[in-house]
Formats: C-alpha cells, sequence, structure tokens
C-alpha cells in the first residue's frame, strides 16, 4: 500500500527533477510571475552571463508596486521608479516576455492578476521575487517567494534548489460568525503561533471554515501564510477551486479541461496523512482581529485593550511590545475601539478582489466617511476588480461616502509611490505588514479586515463590525 | 558569487527580535535596478534622524548617534549579532545586497525567515543559527568588552570566542561547498540540463495543459 501524502508531499513529489545526498532538490518550476522591483538584475544577470530565458511561455510580467493610482495618462512622474518599470517593459520585450502594461486593463498586483486570469492552476509549482507568492498555494498550488538571485535561477533554468519543508496543517473548523473573515482567521493564527511559528513549515489550512471560503477568502489566507513565517501555504482543490478557474484566460479549454480537472481532484491531503505540527482553531470563537503593534502577531480582537508590556514575563517580547508601543503611540489597555485613526486603506494583494470591494461596499453604503479621517481609499487589485466593481456600482457607493476610487496596484501597502503615511498619521489597513515605516516613516498601520477598514473610515475609530 | 572560508570579525550586537527586511532596507531604495550600493541606506529608518531617499549624499545626512551601528567601537564590524526570526517579510534581496556591502559577512541569531536565509548564501553571506542562550551569553560578552571578535570558521563549522569557546553550528553541505568555492547555482544546475529535459517533456505529456 503506498503511504498516505500529505497536498504538499503530492505537490512536491511531483516537481522534483534530482535530488543531492543532502537532501537539496532540484524542483520544476510550472510558473513564473515576474513584477518590476525584484527583476531587472536578474534580466541583467542572464544578459551578462549570455543565457537564454529556459522557457519564456512560463512567465507572465506586470508592474504593480511603483505604479501610480492616480494620473496615469500622465506617466510616471518620479523618474527613477519610471526607469524601473520602463527596465521592465523593454526586457520583457527583448526577451519576448507576456507583459501585462500600465494601460492593460489586466494590470494589477501580481497576485491578483495571475489566479484572475488562470495563470495559477492546481497542481503547479509558482514562483515569484514577492513573499507573498504564497497567496497561490489557494488553488493547491506549491507557491513560495524567492529572492532575485533565484528569479535569475529559475529564468535560467526552469528549476529552484531548496530543500523539503516540513509540513503543517492549521485545521480551522466550524462557522465563522457574523463579520468574521478569511483575514481574521489569518490573523488569529499568526496571533495563536507568532510570526515565526511557521518558519521552515509549508502550512495547509484544512477544515470546515476553510473549505466554506471563496477562493477570495482562501487567497487571502494563504496570502499571510508568510507573515507567520511560512513560505507556502496551501489549501486542497474541491468543487470552488475549479468552479473559480473555469473559463480563465489561461486556464485548460474542452476535453483538456475535463483531463486537467480529474487530476486537480486528487490535490489533498490522504486520509491518515502525517503533518510534522497541527494547529486546531475554533472558527466560533475566531473574533474580528485588529494588530495593535509593528509586526502581524501582535494582534487582538476588537473588543479588546492594547496589552501591557508590564504583564510580559518574556525578556524580549516585552521589550518589542514597549518599543511597539511607543512606535505606534499607544498606551497600554486602551481599548481598541477608543483608537481614532487618520486614513484609511483598502486594497493589497490581501484584500483588493471583488468580493473585499464588495465587502467594503455593503459597510460603507449611505454613511460619510467621519471628519477627522484625512484619507480614505480603496485601491483595486487589479484593472478588471476595477470595471467589475465599477459595473456593480461600488465604485459610486465609495465615492458618495466620501472615499478615493483609485486605479489599481500595490499603493499603500509599501507605499513605493506617493501613496503613503506621513509620520505619526495612523491608518486601518487590509494589508499584510505593520512593520515601522511600511506605510510611510513613521506611519503607524493597524492591519484588519475590508468589512473593518471601512467601518473604521465611518466612525473614525475602530468598531466591531460584528455587532454593526 | 565571494567565497567565504574564515572570517576574524568585530561584532555588533542588533538587540531586537524580529528584524525585517523592510528595516533592513527601506522601500524607497528597491527602486534602483542595479545590485550594488544598497550599504550605505541599510537600516537607514534607524542609523539616520532624517528621511533618507535614493541618490542623497550619505555624508550629509544626519546620524542617529544612538543606533548601535553607529558607535565607534562597532565601525568595521564584519558580523552582525541578532536575536530571533531575523530577515522576515519581504523577499526582497536587497536586504542581503545591503548588508554585504555594508561590510557584513556573518549574521548570528537564534533563528531567521526562509526567505531570508536563502538569499545570504546566494550572496556570499553566512547566516548561522545558535540556540538562543548561546546568543544571549554572545550580546553579554559583546557589550561588556569593546573590539570584541569571533572567528567563524565555514571548514569547521565554528565559532570561536576570545575566551576560547566554541560553538559548533549547522549548514547544509550543498550551501557549504558552494559558498567554501564561491560557486555560481546556475552554473551548478545547468551541468543537469539532460535530467531537466527529460523531466521536463515527461511532464508536459502527462499535463498538456501547462
Ligand atoms: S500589495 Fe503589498 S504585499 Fe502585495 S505584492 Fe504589493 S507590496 Fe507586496
Amino acid at each position: 500500500m503506498m503511504t498516505a501524502q500529505t497536498l504538499y508531499d503530492k505537490l512536491w513529489n511531483s516537481h522534483l527533477v534530482r535530488q543531492e545526498a543532502d537532501g537539496t532538490a532540484l524542483l520544476y518550476i510550472d510558473r513564473h510571475l515576474v513584477h518590476e522591483v525584484t527583476s531587472p538584475q536578474a534580466f541583467e544577470g542572464i544578459k551578462l552571463a549570455g543565457r537564454k530565458l529556459w522557457r519564456t511561455a512560463s512567465i507572465l510580467a506586470v508592474a504593480d508596486h511603483n505604479v501610480p493610482t492616480t494620473g496615469r495618462a500622465q506617466g510616471i512622474a518620479d523618474p527613477i521608479a519610471r526607469l524601473q518599470v520602463e527596465t521592465l517593459d523593454s526586457n520583457c520585450a527583448e526577451f519576448g516576455v507576456n507583459e501585462f502594461k500600465m494601460a492593460d486593463v489586466r494590470q494589477g498586483i501580481v497576485h491578483v492578476v495571475g489566479p484572475e486570469q488562470g495563470a495559477t492552476l492546481p497542481g503547479m509549482t509558482v514562483v515569484c521575487g514577492d513573499s507573498h507568492t504564497s497567496t497561490h498555494g489557494a488553488f493547491a498550488a506549491l507557491a513560495f517567494g524567492i529572492g532575485t538571485s533565484e528569479v535569475e535561477h529559475v529564468m535560467a533554468t526552469q528549476c529552484l534548489l531548496m530543500k523539503k519543508s516540513k509540513a503543517m496543517q492549521v485545521l480551522v473548523e466550524g462557522r465563522l460568525g457574523f463579520g468574521v473573515t478569511a483575514k481574521d482567521i489569518a490573523l488569529a493564527v499568526i496571533g495563536k503561533i507568532g510570526t515565526a511559528g511557521g518558519t521552515g513549515y509549508a502550512i495547509e489550512f484544512a477544515g470546515s471554515s476553510i473549505r466554506a471560503l471563496s477562493m477570495e477568502g482562501r487567497m487571502t489566507l494563504c496570502n499571510m501564510a508568510i507573515e507567520a513565517g511560512a513560505r507556502a501555504g496551501m489549501v486542497a482543490a474541491d468543487d470552488t477551486t475549479i468552479n473559480y478557474l473555469q473559463g480563465r484566460p489561461f486556464a485548460p479549454q474542452a476535453e483538456m479541461w475535463q483531463q486537467a480537472v480529474a487530476y486537480w481532484r486528487t490535490l489533498h491531503s490522504d486520509d491518515g496523512a502525517v503533518f510534522d505540527s497541527v494547529i486546531t482553531l475554533d472558527a466560533a470563537k475566531i473574533r474580528p482581529q485588529v494588530t495593535w503593534g509593528t509586526s502581524p502577531e501582535m494582534v487582538v480582537a476588537v473588543d479588546g485593550c492594547v496589552p501591557d508590556p508590564a504583564k510580559m514575563t518574556d525578556a524580549v517580547q516585552r521589550e518589542g511590545a514597549q518599543r511597539a508601543l511607543q512606535y505606534m503611540g499607544l498606551q497600554a489597555n486602551t481599548p481598541i475601539c477608543d483608537i481614532q485613526i487618520d486614513k484609511v486603506f483598502i486594497g493589497s494583494c490581501t484584500n483588493a478582489r471583488i468580493e473585499d470591494m464588495r465587502a467594503a461596499a455593503a459597510i460603507a453604503k449611505g454613511k460619510k466617511v467621519a471628519a477627522n479621517v484625512k484619507l480614505a481609499m480603496v485601491v483595486p487589485g487589479s484593472g478588471l476588480v476595477k470595471k467589475q466593481a465599477e459595473d456593480e456600482g461600488l465604485d459610486k457607493i465609495f465615492i458618495a461616502a466620501g472615499f478615493e476610487w483609485r486605479d489599481p496596484g500595490c499603493s499603500m501597502c509599501l507605499a513605493m509611490n506617493d501613496d503613503r503615511l506621513s509620520p505619526g498619521e495612523r491608518c486601518a489597513s487590509t494589508s499584510n505588514r505593520n512593520f515601522e515605516g511600511r506605510q510611510g516613516q513613521g506611519g503607524r498601520t493597524h492591519l484588519v479586515s475590508p468589512e473593518m477598514a471601512a467601518a473604521a473610515a465611518i466612525a473614525g475609530h475602530f468598531v466591531d463590525v460584528s455587532k454593526l | 558569487m565571494k567565497k567565504f572560508t574564515l572570517l576574524d570579525g568585530l561584532v555588533v550586537p542588533l538587540d531586537r527580535a524580529n528584524v525585517d527586511t523592510d528595516a533592513i532596507i527601506p522601500k524607497q531604495f528597491l527602486k534602483s535596478i542595479k545590485r550594488s550600493g544598497f550599504g550605505v541606506n541599510a537600516f537607514d529608518e534607524w542609523r539616520y534622524l532624517d528621511h533618507g531617499e535614493p541618490g542623497m549624499d550619505s555624508t550629509q545626512r544626519v546620524i542617529n548617534p544612538d543606533f548601535v551601528l553607529n558607535q565607534t567601537r562597532y565601525q568595521g564590524a564584519q558580523i552582525l549579532l541578532a536575536r530571533e526570526n531575523f530577515g522576515c517579510g519581504s523577499s526582497r534581496e536587497h536586504a542581503p545586497w545591503a548588508l554585504e556591502d555594508y561590510g557584513f559577512r556573518v549574521i548570528i541569531a537564534p533563528s531567521f525567515a526562509d526567505i531570508f536565509f536563502n538569499n545570504c548564501f546566494k550572496n556570499g553571506l553566512l547566516p548561522i543559527r545558535l540556540s538562543a542562550a548561546q546568543v544571549d551569553v554572545l550580546f553579554k560578552a559583546v557589550n561588556a568588552q569593546s573590539g570584541y571578535k569571533l572567528r567563524v570558521d565555514l571548514e569547521q563549522q565554528t565559532i570561536s570566542t576570545p575566551d576560547g569557546t566554541s560553538y559548533k553550528f549547522e549548514v547544509d553541505a550543498f550551501r557549504k561547498h558552494c559558498l567554501l568555492n564561491g560557486l555560481d547555482d546556475i552554473g551548478l544546475t545547468l551541468q543537469h540540463v539532460a535530467d531537466i529535459k527529460t523531466f521536463e517533456s515527461k511532464r508536459h505529456a502527462a499535463q498538456p495543459w501547462l
């Protein structure tokens, strides 16, 4: 009898080209997503060595980090950012790589674009020079972020050198309460295991709560696997996966589709498969989450308070918390709902898909952004998400409520373009990182779900959306 | 890639857990299309009191005297001592580029984030995991003694302290081999072209939609 395999085992084994005695493996890569920030030095390396791209058709490129979210017709004002995007354009032209340029309706954040196009398929290995590549694992793919040297390595060899990780199962059972989302599951998991809890692991999210999530929700969850330290997050393929993919431009068609679906149905962990670590969460107990510090693990339920470092027993943790509170300008024991905000950002590869837009619009409908909120912006994840939202009239709801409705890109998730926080400004953000300076030097980020961000924009402070 | 064999290096203690790659090299410097020149902006937001932008003359910047890297006794440090989960966050290889360009060759911490850990080896930087207790001992020793150096021997996989203590560390055999000899991964992988081609054609036969 074959031993029971985890989904991760199946994906790993089906891509193994060869293995060294010490376990270092050569893994075949099916899909390579490329963006402007982590690719120029890789293309340059290829050129300097006089190498060719191994399989050009495996690459899909799009500029997202540096693109402006307003006034696109005028191009990119910052000359250094412009050069980087132009470098991507010229590299893609020179090597014949498929690229969605800034004016293309398909342009957007690489982790929104890939799945939306069906360029991410179950059973694939997917890499990108970006840590949030874990997002694509939502499709029962093995997807992880790589550095620029590895980008070059994949371009030249279609393979990656790596060692197998350990396998962790995060089991979430039961029904999520009203107003509780995939983002809250992600933050609750990180709160539980810590930002290094998943280091050295590939995480499979499983259980009835995960099966009940839409593809958008599963992507949000896998997106944040990296914030738990895991390079890859994944979810087994099921009807939800297959229905999402049907008819997408890069997905197989007709007879090939049937053949693919039959294979995809095998992409789950077998009964009795053994994980190196299993974490369980009760969905009914998860509350809407809000981060209070400068690491995603510094998180509490919205009806909780900012923790008191004085009560922490571990010295490294206590000092970290003290430094975080100082940076965040917060007092210990402050109720989360008493925290006033200055800006709101709804966007990023975590929460800028159509479902996120709908969820935020449902809260904003017929309301007004609070007077103390200087800027509330909604940045759709791709041109196609934007179009879909406009077809549904969501843009009008946002604009009527006082939100800005922008063009797609990473925007204030990392503030490489003009969208950023000023020193001391406090932001409710649907992105994935609350590190010091992430959204602008001195900026203070609180990570929340789209529902929570929209509700905070309306109230001017955090509110518990499960009680709305 | 630069070889790494043996180093006698000055140690600088960065006493923080979860140092992320955004902190190691802030995003505004990621707009560069080059691989070099990131050293002056390593830890930019902690090292300087003014806001840094690409192209600024670093000699005109306002130094943060409280930041450990700026203290006189740590000038010329080649070994960075840090706490848990060093290098978490963004996959940016600009982080190891910046550390290497600054002059570091070794980073010692109880744990590292996976992508950062990998990226180091591609750039001649050696990340070393020691136990939290051992790291704690080193922090105390560095703080107590100015000019504190460690000897890092990759061949022997040992770190030796001035008082003669020696710590053994783990490193993958393959990575060690590449680092000791300064080998380029791509060149090594391309020795297996035949294997890759065979695999690829089987895969396309089995899953023609890919
Ligand atoms: S949206 Fe944010 S996290 Fe996602 S790829 Fe862009 S910068 Fe990275």
